[in-house]
């Protein structure tokens, strides 16, 4: 081993924390049970830094820092809950909110979406902004699995998990800003996807009722993102 | 100032869930019973909004123009003014025909999906407005309650604070749906 020294020494909320000069902020936060809201972030994907939700403060920065995609520095401040921090996330929820029709008490995802939850732990009871009401397709092509696009926050878990693990790649983007939409293939019907394996993953890793398989009860609707450090692990190892 | 705090409810567009979780508080609506006065309800019988409540609870979005005309009555003649519920905070599934205008909804419901008589009715209903909205949009709000309907637990929290005359807050209790 090099003598080297691979260790970095920072403070994240007052308090003095070491971490591996590899690791990001929010891994380090995460490691010492320092609480910073994600949504794009999954662990076992790579990280995107889009949905800009755990954005903190850094001594020395002129802007906010997304924590996922930031890594950690000898002697850094971070400061992971200001005012100023918390009226950005929830400006944020608010614009997820507001930019597309997530109508929560009809959605098969009610009760067990990431989006839904953000504004609950957030205290976000109400959005501010003016509901945008866009006209969204729904591909229900696919013989097991539905995209709903009113739902899509655009995190691109799905993009990612299906080059990054699966390697289908049959997940993509089109178009940009609000306009974006995730596409199978050269946006044909999921269904009439050659590359998709049918695998499923990227129903399992979307954070709101954005995919979902057609299962017949929304009670039924149960998502398994934990199992994707483990298959990262087994790819690395081949 | 008396102890008794005027209490109102409207029913504007929503499916009156709200108002069954209200009643869901069961035995709970007696022991805050002594605290307040209903003034007005789709519960009770009086027909005019009074003068001057101090709580208002509002179900359902602004999705008529009678619904418009009646919350900008009721803020006036309100102190604390609380949005109870997801359409009347978000639009609900009120606001779903946002997406398409009201003339589709006509189309389907009064034409396609009618035996008889298949015309939009005009006479007797109030006309809709084009986009249903929340009602923060149309005047301003003191207290926000999240869900689809609201828990009896979480209105029973939210009826107790304000009759103690305090504003509760809803973050990181109540969430939406």
């Amino acid at each position: 081993m090099s003598a080297e020294p691979n260790i970095r020494t920072l403070n994240i909320d007052g308090v003095g924390i070491s971490a591996r000069a590899d690791q990001t902020i929010l891994e380090t936060a995460r490691e010492h049970n320092i609480a910073i809201p994600t949504l794009c972030h999954l662990e076992g994907l790579s990280e995107v830094g889009a949905c800009r939700l755990c954005l903190v403060e850094v001594k020395g920065a002129r802007r906010l820092l997304p924590a996922c995609v930031t890594r950690v520095e000898e002697g850094m401040e971070v400061t992971t809950h200001t005012p100023k921090i918390d009226r950005y996330r929830t400006l944020v929820l608010e614009l997820f909110f507001a930019e597309r029709n997530h109508v929560c008490s009809v959605c098969v995802a009610n009760g067990r979406c990431e989006l839904q939850s953000l504004a609950l732990t957030l205290g976000m009871t109400h959005v501010e902004l003016p509901y945008q009401y866009p006209q969204l397709p729904v591909d229900a092509s696919h013989p097991r699995f539905t995209v709903d696009h009113n739902r899509c926050v655009l995190c691109t878990r799905c993009v990612r998990v299906c080059s990054e693990i699966e390697g289908a790649n049959t997940w993509g983007v089109m178009g940009r800003g609000a306009q974006s939409l995730v596409i199978t293939d050269l946006k044909e019907p999921w269904g009439q996807s050659e590359t998709c394996t049918s695998c499923g993953k990227c129903v399992q890793v979307c954070p709101t009722g954005a995919l979902f398989e057609k299962t017949g009860a929304t009670s039924k609707v149960r998502k398994h993102p934990e199992f994707l450090p483990y298959l990262r692990i087994m790819r690395e190892g081949e | 100032m008396s102890d008794v705090k005027t209490l109102a409810t409207v029913w504007l567009d929503g499916c009156s869930g709200c108002h069954m979780s209200l009643l869901d508080m069961d035995e709970r609506l007696i022991e805050l019973s002594s605290q307040f006065r209903l003034v007005y309800s789709p519960l009770v019988d009086r027909k005019t909004f009074p003068e001057q409540v101090d709580v208002t609870l509002v179900e359902g979005a602004v999705a008529s123009e009678e619904d418009l005309k009646k919350i900008r009555k009721i803020r006036e003649h309100t102190a604390v003014l609380v949005s109870l519920g997801d359409c009347a905070l978000t639009g609900n599934v009120s606001a779903m025909r946002n997406m398409c205008g009201p003339q589709p909804v006509f189309v389907r419901v009064y034409q396609e999906n009618a035996d008889l008589q298949r015309q939009v009715p005009s006479v007797g209903v109030p006309p809709l407005l084009d986009r249903v909205r929340p009602v923060h949009e149309v005047v301003p709000v003191e207290v926000y309650v999240p869900g689809c309907p609201p828990s009896a637990d979480t209105i029973y929290q939210v009826l107790s604070e304000l009759l103690a005359g305090h504003v509760p807050t809803l973050g990181g209790v109540a969430h939406f749906g």
